[in-house]
């Protein structure tokens, strides 16, 4: 293989990595975001991931909505079953322990798998063709349009949550909420409706990368959540969990560590790479990358 | 006078009344088919075409000297467990001869234990997976084994396309994957062709953009992907995404309308080896298709095909065994030569695994599967 051919392979894959890599930082700002408020790690989240894939494709394939609205009715679907979630099984036990509130998690997530098993049946389909697919060749760089069209929408969600973060009402409401919920409390914030924003803004992200998802890879099942939602874990914690930069960050690492072990190392070792830079950025920096700076926690 | 003429009515009445009894003799058949639960269509196809096996035996009165077949259906629910009940009911309830079922590998592995122990012939129409047969000499089964798929594509891509750089995908989390891809691997490179690469996926990705980018870097004449046909449709959607535009080849995992479904036109063109084809022009094949079609309505799948070449191997064993013990019949089933089948002519090795011919189908643009060639072994 000559150089130039060698760098060509490399950008390749990078560009993979970063485009697989912008579907777990969505996944990852709803699990950190989260976390930030109420030291709750989600583990439905995965779930809330199919459940907005599955708006989507009920909107496209039954409704023939075009990408856009059924985007934004995939992420109001997946924000209500959040919020409601989040009402009426973490609510309820918000003061018995992160060990009940954690279990409880685990238990809607089996919950939400199992009714998807039930209803949606096991059989995985077809995502529609919503947007046709071009491919472009830039100087030897394989690009398609649903690739850009995933870092378009990624980004542009990045920069209106950090906006709401830290320009809005509620953003500064959240902010204090994470740093002291009692305090919060006692400067008059309604610290329930923060959490209920929290969830909903969390869920409303993992819908749009699960109708990401749906659109490049076109497939699309009741269990389809595991996975992602589990390396997206990994990448809230790799980035520092309670950090939103640190999602968007811990995100895009993993795809592209990933990407790369497959392209210089070995395929047999994708899944094992994403879980040993894990193991070493928690043995190196148990805050994770981001961890000792002060960035706001959400 | 009086007492001869009654006692040679007394022998006629017996006489008549053993010949009664000899037209109604019957002979019992087990089935266990997968019936319900997750690979319900495979198990009702391989019913379906069971029952047609031996309505036309019946017709014809029966298997000559033993009797006419009496199957006995039983559901297996698609579960180890339920098959494993089903077979004990089948040999100590009902005292069956001989055993049909199940199609997937798993339910015949757990199941076919009992049949070994208790000497009854048991025939699988399309469990793949090498292991079954070596449970014991009483298990047989009607189609041909995962190494002989792969060796076909490999003389295939070889010879008739003449490919000589193949990329190869295996899933590593599935026995069949691993096996089809070492086994196409090996006859592909004795052949004097050349692996160029081989990128393993694991059950459940998504995402194969990486191995993809590396396999295209390679320049191959074609994808040998070891997998099941949801898998093979995103790896050839995303293959096209990055401008890879050779065809995806691999085995009988291929078959189902879903790979056209999900995979839509990236999946195009794409060849893989299969038990048999509706479109064979054989007359045994094309009789069998029509038969079906009148009687079911639908055209047969490979499931129907080989549980109606199951069915006719055991009863034509029991015709040759002359009688209804299973140890005969076992012993006719594993001398079957030549059996005519709708999957083609069926000898059974010294494994009990029959030597038969593989067809290769290519996927047209309406979805629809060509049949290419089959490939005698």
């Amino acid at each position: 293989m000559s150089p130039h051919d060698l760098t060509l392979q490399v950008i390749q894959q990078v560009f993979n990595g970063v485009s697989l890599g912008s579907i777990y930082a969505l996944i990852a700002l709803g699990y950190t975001m989260v976390y930030g408020i109420i030291r709750l790690i989600n583990f439905a989240h995965g779930d809330i991931f199919m459940v907005g894939a599955f708006a989507g494709y009920f909107a496209t394939a039954v409704y023939k909505l075009s990408f856009f609205p059924a985007l934004v009715l995939a992420m109001v679907v997946a924000a209500l079953t959040g919020v409601t979630i989040e009402f009426f099984a973490y609510r309820p036990i918000r003061k018995a322990g992160r060990i009940s509130a954690l279990i409880t998690a685990i238990g809607v997530s089996f919950l939400l798998e199992n009714a998807g098993l039930l209803i949606l049946k096991p059989d995985p389909r077809a995502f529609p063709e919503v947007i046709p697919l071009t491919v472009y060749n830039v100087g030897g760089l394989i690009v398609n349009n649903r690739q850009v069209l995933i870092l378009a929408v990624t980004f542009g969600l990045m920069f209106l949550l950090q906006w709401i973060v830290r320009y809005t009402k509620i953003g500064k409401a959240m902010r204090a909420v994470a740093n002291d919920r009692d305090a919060a409390h006692l400067m008059g914030i309604d610290v329930n409706q923060v959490i209920t924003v929290t969830f909903a803004l969390g869920s409303a992200l993992a819908a749009a990368a699960g109708v990401l998802v749906g659109i490049v890879y076109n497939r699309i099942d009741p269990l389809m959540g595991i996975m992602p939602g589990l390396k997206a874990f990994v990448a809230a914690v790799l980035g520092g969990i309670g950090i939103i930069p640190g999602a968007m960050i811990g995100g895009f690492v993993m795809g592209i560590v990933e990407v790369l072990v497959v392209a210089f190392i070995s395929s047999g070792w994708k899944d094992a790479a994403a879980f040993v830079a894990l193991i070493i950025i928690l043995l190196v920096r148990p805050v994770g990358l981001l961890g000792r700076n002060v960035g706001e926690k959400v | 006078m009086v007492k001869k003429a009654v006692g040679l009515f007394l022998i006629l009445f017996l006489l008549g009344g053993l010949s009664a009894l000899a037209a109604e003799k019957v002979v019992k058949v087990g089935v266990v088919y997968e019936q319900t639960g997750n690979v319900a269509t495979f198990g009702q196809s391989a019913v379906n075409a069971t029952k047609m096996a031996a309505e036309e035996i019946n017709a014809k009165g029966g298997i000559k000297g033993v009797g006419r077949i009496e199957l006995v259906i039983e559901d297996n629910k698609s579960d180890a467990a339920e098959s494993a009940n089903a077979y004990n009911k089948l040999i100590f309830k009902d005292k069956v001869v001989g055993i049909l079922g199940p199609v997937t590998s798993t339910n015949t592995l757990a199941a076919g234990p009992i049949a070994q122990q208790a000497g009854i012939p048991v025939i699988t129409p399309t469990s793949t997976n090498p292991r079954v047969t070596q449970v014991g000499d009483y298990i047989f089964r009607a189609c041909f084994i995962d190494p002989f798929q792969g060796r076909v594509m490999a003389v295939f891509a070889a010879k008739e396309l003449k490919f000589k750089r193949v990329a190869v995908m295996p899933e590593v989390t599935s026995d069949y994957a691993m096996g089809l891809c070492q086994f196409f691997k090996e006859n592909f490179e004795k052949l004097g062709g050349k692996v160029v690469a081989e990128e393993k996926f694991s059950t459940g990705d998504q995402d194969f953009s990486a191995q993809l980018t590396k396999i295209k870097a390679t320049n191959p004449d074609a994808i040998y992907v070891g997998s099941y046909y949801n898998d093979v449709a995103l790896i050839s959607r995303q293959a096209r995404q990055l401008g890879i535009n050779v065809p995806l080849i691999g085995g009988d995992g291929f078959d189902s309308p879903k790979l056209f479904e999900i995979g839509k036109e990236a999946v195009v063109g794409h060849y893989f080896t299969n038990h048999y084809s509706p479109d064979d022009q054989d007359p045994v094949t094309q009789k069998f298709v029509k038969a079906y079609k009148a009687k079911y309505g639908q055209t047969p799948d490979a499931l129907a095909a080989l549980g109606y070449d199951a069915a006719n191997l055991l009863f034509d064993a029991i015709r040759r065994a002359g009688k209804a013990d299973p140890k005969a019949i076992r012993d006719a089933l594993a001398k079957t030569k030549g059996f005519k089948g709708v999957s083609g002519s069926i000898t059974f090795d010294e494994n009990r695994n029959p030597v038969k011919a593989a067809v290769i189908l290519q996927v047209q643009k309406d979805g629809s599967q060509k049949f290419v060639k089959k490939v005698q072994p």
